[in-house]
């Protein structure tokens, strides 16, 4: 197949396009080597953590130690020396997280620009203005994870006079431990998985949200994190917390320097909805990918959750997936109250030897709940693609729906897309609708656009796009633009 | 006047056939000129459609095909088709979720790109497409489907058509345009086509029948065949009336089954 050649050999051109792989010369304070109770003592110190918390990490690092990793997964997963790793890294003098705006060191600040995440409230996020105006773009908020510590947190006084708090979890600790401590682990227990117990044991940094009763979050949040340092784990901890009625949007983005070895990424992320409150949760994951012959790269190893706690309530999920090594995700959400609505929308792109085992679990309880799973998966040179999803509907979640929809789409003939759902249905008043389909770039397509003028990058990336389209269009408008060219980039040039 | 294509000599061989299918084409198009290919099945007439757009797998084995006079062997199908050639599909390919409008944009501004021109903007875009839509039957909702996705026959082939009327090619080639048309389609797209039959403009039009030919009025036409199974030639070339002389006799009476 001559054309496919073709494209393979563009995307092989293309390979060495990872923007984002430079590294920021900053001195880091680190963690000595080796995880032991002692080494989560050191860290809870360095953020002044109040004694619950400690009790509750060493209680975690207690319970991980009796597990094993998980197997189950389609990608082989190499054992990780986790004595080899550091767990905290920081840049000097922000141990203690943000200070102001004005006081970030100047090396992170331009760390940021490069990345195109403004830190500054003027300024609004790169790369997103599209075509419009740039004084008409919408302001977005932003938290800036560096290693372990949050560096920066725009937007946080007009947040709060809409009563948002939108702060480091490290912060928050300190500040709403009412919150933190009630909801903490609620959605993602400390056992729950191997990786979900390291997590609640080490957590760095991450994002805390709180929406009060009833108030639409003014802008969009987001958290950007970058892993910097060498020899380090970076294990983010996200929560989510939405009152009565009310509604929030919030964003993540991550990238990391370009390293031969690779480095981990072991994130919990709990959402949790009450009675009719809206939270979207959109991902752009874009983490060094390791090269063509699969060395380096991250691994993700991400537990994310939301809970659907009152009626009404809805938690929908968004992901484009284009970095790491392995991607081993399952954004899920429990639909505990009474007609709630969960949803699941994935971009994922495997090329060179990138794994991803993504896909998520629909865990309906309430009455007439219902679910939508769009998976797209995009599979290049030896990428390796599996969507895993359950469905779970109980006894009591009569008159429930799911519809799911997984679609592959092939490029080359060395890559994997593999399909495997998990459907258990309890009661006899629900409906389940599963469709699956697996498609191959074809000449004919390629001739067609070449036909019409286009060059061949600029036609794959538009069949990609079209393939995504129905997830690129749940993201935020600001940063659809921005995953489509991504997309395009990652499979090679960018869309016309 | 100089010729718009001149095919001299054309050998081609198909990489999937395996063989040489065209052995010595030659054919020349000059400006407002309509030249119908006809033949039977398997003589290389979309072989030769094929080879004149680029395609990847069509090995031009000796001779040469020239736009303005010049050369197109070098040059990609994207680059070809920039250059003025157009081909309109005898089964045009779906592109789920590739939106129609998006499409056509993009393969407009690649064209004005290469020409120097700026691109154009959404506005001046849908005016130019909804003028050329609206002669061709086209409701406004089709600009917002996926290509070809779930079209009919018939709407595919004014695609084609609408396609042509926006990239204004030098040469244009109809590649059994008539297949899987009724009576009011071929009618549609029949008279979209001759709007677009400017002094400047040369067509090969590909044809199993002289139906398309009865709307298209050509001024040449040429039966190929493959009379010794050694490949492609053209056996017989005239004016119109050898379409009906085809269409009443058959091939094998011409002698070229």
């Amino acid at each position: 197949m001559p054309a496919e050649a073709d494209t393979l050999q563009t995307l092989d051109e293309l390979g060495h396009t990872y923007k984002y792989g430079f590294v920021t010369d900053v001195a880091t304070d680190m963690a000595p080597v080796g995880l032991t109770a002692d080494t989560i003592r050191f860290l809870s110190a360095k953020k002044d953590e109040p004694q619950w918390l400690l009790d509750w990490r060493l209680k975690a690092f207690a319970v991980w130690q009796g597990m094993t990793p998980p197997t189950w997964q389609k990608p082989n997963i190499p054992p990780i020396d986790y004595q080899a790793l550091s767990y905290y890294a920081a840049p000097k003098g922000m141990g203690n997280g943000p200070t102001s705006l004005d006081e970030i060191d100047p090396e992170i600040r331009r760390t940021y620009e490069k990345l195109g995440i403004p830190l500054k409230e003027q300024e609004i996020l790169a790369g997103v203005t599209g075509g419009a105006p740039a004084d008409s773009g919408r302001r977005v908020a932003v938290d800036a994870v560096f290693d372990s510590v949050s560096v920066a947190t725009t937007f946080r006084a007009e947040l709060a006079k809409a009563g948002v708090i939108f702060c480091p979890i490290s912060e928050a600790i300190r500040e709403h431990p009412e919150l933190v401590q009630r909801y903490l682990g609620r959605v993602v227990p400390v056992a729950d998985n191997y990786y979900a117990a390291m997590n609640s044991a080490v957590f760095s940094d991450g994002s805390f949200v709180y929406v009060p009763k009833g108030v639409r979050c003014p802008m969009e949040l987001s958290t950007y994190f970058r892993i910097n340092a060498r020899n380090t784990g970076q294990f983010e901890r996200t929560l989510i917390l939405a009152d009565e009625g009310s509604h929030v949007s919030y964003l993540e983005g991550c990238t990391a320097p370009q390293r031969d070895e690779n480095q981990l990424h072991a994130a919990v992320v709990e959402l949790v909805a009450m009675a009719g409150a809206t939270i979207k949760y959109s991902t752009v994951q874009n983490w060094y990918p390791g090269d063509a012959d699969g060395k380096g790269g991250i691994y993700n190893f991400v537990t994310k959750r939301g809970l659907c706690r009152g009626a009404k309530s809805k938690i929908s999920w968004t992901q484009v997936e284009t970095g790491s090594a392995i991607t081993w995700k399952y954004p899920s959400c429990i639909l505990e109250g009474d007609d709630s609505v969960g949803e699941f929308y994935s971009v994922a792109l495997t090329r060179h030897k990138q794994a991803a085992d993504t896909g998520t679990k629909m865990i309906h309880r309430g009455k007439r709940t219902r679910s939508i799973i769009i998976a797209k998966g995009i599979s290049a040179d030896a990428g390796d693609n599996t969507y895993r999803g359950l469905v779970d509907i109980s006894p009591a979640a009569t008159g429930s729906r799911n519809y799911t929809q997984c679609d592959s789409l092939l490029i080359g003939n060395r890559c994997g897309a593999h399909t495997i759902p998990y459907i258990k249905v309890h009661n006899a008043s629900s409906t389940v609708e599963h469709e699956a389909t697996t498609s191959k770039i074809s000449d004919d397509q390629l001739f067609y656009c070449a036909q019409r003028g286009l060059p061949e990058q600029d036609a794959v990336a538009m069949i990609v796009n079209g393939f995504a389209k129905e997830v690129l269009q749940q993201l935020p408008m600001e940063f659809a633009v921005e995953a489509q060219k991504l997309l395009g980039i990652s499979l090679e040039g960018s869309v016309g | 006047m100089q010729a718009i294509l001149e095919i001299s000599d054309l050998k081609v061989q198909v990489e999937e056939a395996g063989k040489a299918i065209l052995q010595g084409v030659n054919l020349t198009v000059r400006p407002g000129e309509l030249h119908a290919i006809m033949g039977p099945n398997g003589a290389g007439k979309s072989t030769l459609g094929y080879t004149l757009a680029g395609r990847d797998g069509y090995e031009v084995l000796a001779g040469d095909i020239t736009l303005d006079g010049s050369s197109l062997l070098d040059m990609d199908a994207d680059a070809r088709a920039r250059a003025g050639v157009f081909l309109a599909f005898q089964y045009p390919v779906e592109l789920p979720g590739v939106n129609v409008a998006n499409f056509l944009r993009t393969a407009m501004n690649a064209h004005r790109t290469a020409r120097g021109e700026p691109e154009l903007d959404v506005l001046a875009f849908l005016k130019l497409c909804r003028a050329e839509m609206a002669k061709l039957a086209m409701p406004e909702d089709f600009l917002s489907r996926s290509v070809n996705t779930g079209f009919s026959g018939g709407e595919k082939k004014r695609f084609e058509i609408l396609q042509m009327a926006l990239l204004q090619p030098t040469l244009a080639i109809l590649d059994e345009t008539d297949s899987g048309l009724d009576i009011d389609a071929l009618r549609i797209v029949a008279a979209g086509v001759n709007a677009l039959r400017t002094p400047e403009r040369g067509w090969v039009v590909i044809t199993h029948y002289q139906r398309l030919l009865d709307y298209l009025q050509p001024t040449h036409v040429h039966i190929l065949a493959n009379p010794d199974g050694m490949g492609g030639r053209i056996v017989r070339s005239g004016g119109p009336e050898l379409a009906a002389q085809l269409e009443a006799e058959g091939y094998e009476k011409l002698g070229v089954a």
